[in-house]
């Protein structure tokens, strides 16, 4: 990351947030580092937090998390580095996440991450013109049995086709509501941030949206219990396994 | 063999056991209520029937196993928490599901949250502790929602709070979502992390048993491990013993991934093996064969086709030269590059090493180097040799277990696929199609056909 290392003059004491956002962020503060018998274990949640208010980690919020936990910017800006979930520069209200480790690259997610790349006319950890989207390629997200994933603000798009993907960022930008396969439909990242801070997601209907477990975690049950048929034999090469294809 | 043998041998009834995961299929299945209708905290009122040494000790012969890799004994690791101290005990849960391949622990915690809420209850009374942490992976937001709310539940309840069930235990429950690092996965960097630091391993000893979260003794338990505790409580440890080997016993979530018919969650005995399970689900997908896999994530040793009989526990896939790991049945097909497979681990490891230790974080980075100019045909036989080299300076020499992990793809991959590597090398260039590999690529061809 030596591109963002300035070897310049040092920088001015950030700004503070203005009174109004101070005071709001202060209360949620006190109840995030009420949790925990230590307080600096609240500074992972309240760099969150300060994410909520402005979409990434600023000087601004890193310089708030030092004042409330009585430690310096820099043992703040150590931790809020080390995290890939901590942005540092200004980014879309969703972030669309391809999974590109082995598994999921392997099962067309290197596929998927390039043809939206192309339609998306961005890189890596860029935003569209219209502020709206920030492509990154993420590691596993711990579902592979639903490969290849596409993760949007941190809610699950399973078994993912170059189509889907694109016709999935494409709502996203002509503002279309769009709806995860395993989680609540969308918010910004900027809520999502807030979530993370440890505050439950108010909206009604969020916490059993999309239902229970996902299809690919019932196989197993749904074998045992008799209500799958039963394979004995692999399918020869080329007949349909009755597989749903995009 | 008659037919009707055969498949009583192979039936899915006999072979499987869904406990954690049998009623993920019932409406609102991660609801207080449902989960109560399914026999739920049931267990925690046996355990506060007895005394915490007597449930240690329970546990401890019920020989549940930690499922978050390692298998070391659950009921033993509560066991070495000094008692009358003076301290405050904790109770962490690592749900920081990371690793490579491993996608157990966040299906359970969507579908059957209060498993491990109970889990947890009967945990903490058995080690004395009155706060407890479940420090989730923060990229799952649907899975955080789904805590947040079983916690809320769980305290309205009175599961957790003050002198739960009438027992005296006081109990506080802290959902803390993380950020974004693999290696705090690794139990004294997610304490690290916890504490509102740069999630880097620590030193041990001392052990986290003895000084933890703020160096007071901690147990760190993964969530399958401390989620399978309210069964063994309920059902009895006979039930769970009856299950799996002697050193390897009970139930277990095999999660099936990659080029197979169904991939999916398959509750079964420690001991299942990948054949059994292949057979049962539909094999690989139609038309292609088994080329690799892994056994338990990608930091386990790979295999090949000539272990596709190795009883799933701990003995037998340590016996065969990897680890039981996750049990992240990671399955690729002969249309796979294991060069491109082991250089995308490698690029993940060398992207999540912490940068504490010299051969971890500088072998990563050059591995991934000389794996990148192999698989692009720019690489060189004495490469190979290398490789081997690099990753021999990294196990056993790093801080943690990631370096370990970062090298065990390199030394399999060359051991069953070196062959593979020369033609890169040799062919000056990678000879797979990856379109032949993808979810999608024989769709296609049905239509063409």
């Amino acid at each position: 990351m030596t591109e963002n290392v300035s070897l310049g003059m040092p920088q001015l004491p950030a700004p503070a947030f203005p009174a109004e956002v101070h005071a709001r962020l202060t209360e949620d503060a006190r109840a995030i580092i009420a949790r925990y018998p230590d307080s600096r274990s609240a500074l992972l949640p309240m760099l969150h937090l300060v994410q909520s208010e402005e979409g990434h980690v600023t000087r601004t919020g890193m310089q708030f998390c030092a004042d409330l936990l009585g430690l310096t910017t820099a043992e703040v800006t150590a931790v809020a580095t080390f995290y890939t979930m901590y942005r540092r520069k200004p980014s879309g209200d969703y972030q669309v996440g391809v999974c590109t480790n082995t598994l999921c690259a392997v099962m067309g997610g290197d596929a998927i991450f390039e043809e939206l790349k192309a339609h998306l006319g961005v890189g890596n950890d860029e935003t569209t013109e219209d502020g709206k989207i920030t492509l990154e390629h993420i590691e596993c997200n711990a579902a592979c049995d639903f490969a290849p994933v596409v993760m949007v603000n941190w809610e699950f798009f399973d078994n993912q086709t170059p189509e889907s993907a694109k016709r999935m960022v494409d709502d996203l930008r002509a503002g279309r509501t769009v709806e995860p396969t395993r989680g609540a439909p969308l918010c910004s990242f900027k809520e999502t941030a807030r979530i993370l801070a440890g505050f439950p997601d108010e909206r009604p209907g969020a916490v059993e949206a999309t239902g229970g477990a996902g299809p690919a975690s019932l196989v197993g049950l749904r074998l045992a219990k008799g209500e799958s048929p039963h394979h004995r034999i692999v399918h020869p090469r080329g007949e349909s396994s009755g597989q749903e294809g995009e | 063999m008659t037919l009707a043998a055969e498949i009583n041998n192979s039936s899915p009834e006999k072979l499987l056991a869904p406990v954690l995961s049998a009623f993920w299929d019932q409406p609102d299945s991660w609801t207080l209520e449902t989960y109560e209708r399914h026999e739920g905290y049931r267990g925690l009122r046996k355990a506060l029937a007895m005394s915490p040494d007597d449930l240690i000790a329970y546990v401890k012969e019920s020989g549940l196993r930690g499922r978050g890799g390692a298998g070391f004994p659950t009921g033993m690791k509560w066991q070495f928490i000094p008692q009358g101290d003076g301290k405050p005990h904790y109770l962490v849960v690592n749900a920081d599901e990371s690793e490579p391949g491993t996608c157990k622990d966040i299906p359970l915690l969507f579908a059957n949250p209060h498993s491990l809420i109970e889990g947890i209850v009967i945990a903490c009374y058995a080690i004395r502790s009155n706060h407890a942490f479940i420090y989730l992976r923060g990229e799952v937001v649907p899975v955080l929602r789904r805590l947040h709310e079983a916690v809320r539940e769980a305290y309205a309840a009175g599961y957790l709070g003050t002198n739960i069930l009438g027992s005296g235990l006081d109990l506080e429950l802290t959902v803390h979502a993380g950020a974004g690092a693999y290696i705090c996965g690794e139990e004294t960097a997610l304490l690290d992390s916890l504490e509102g630091r740069r999630g880097q391993p620590r030193l041990r000893p001392p052990f986290p048993a003895v000084a933890g979260l703020y160096a007071c003794p901690t147990v760190v338990n993964n969530v399958e491990s401390i989620a399978s505790v309210p069964a063994i409580l309920n059902k009895g440890k006979e039930w769970f013993t009856s299950m799996g080997s002697e050193k390897s016993p009970g139930f277990t979530l095999y999660s099936l991934s990659g080029h197979v018919a169904s991939p999916g969650q398959y509750e079964a005995p420690l001991g299942i093996t990948l054949r059994q399970l292949l057979d049962m689900s539909g094999g690989m997908r139609p038309g292609h064969r088994l080329k690799f896999w892994t056994p338990g994530g990608s930091s386990t040793p790979m295999f090949t086709d000539e272990h596709l009989d190795v009883p799933l526990d701990y003995e037998g896939v340590g016996a065969a030269g990897s680890m039981l790991g996750t049990k992240a049945l990671q399955c690729f097909d002969e249309t796979t590059c294991v060069v491109r497979a082991v250089t995308r681990w490698t690029e993940f490891y060398a992207h999540e090493s912490c940068g504490k230790c010299t051969p971890c974080r500088e072998g990563t980075y050059w591995l991934v180097q000389l794996l990148r100019d192999i698989e692009a045909g720019r690489g060189q036989m004495s490469d190979l040799d290398k490789l081997n080299d690099i990753a021999d300076n990294i196990n056993g020499k790093s801080f943690c277990a990631l370096g370990d992990g970062a090298a065990s793809p390199i030394f399999s991959s060359l051991k069953y696929f070196r062959a593979e590597y020369e033609q890169h090398i040799t062919g000056r260039g990678c000879p797979f199609d990856p379109a032949k590999s993808t979810a999608w690529a024989d769709n296609h061809k049905e239509v063409t056909a």
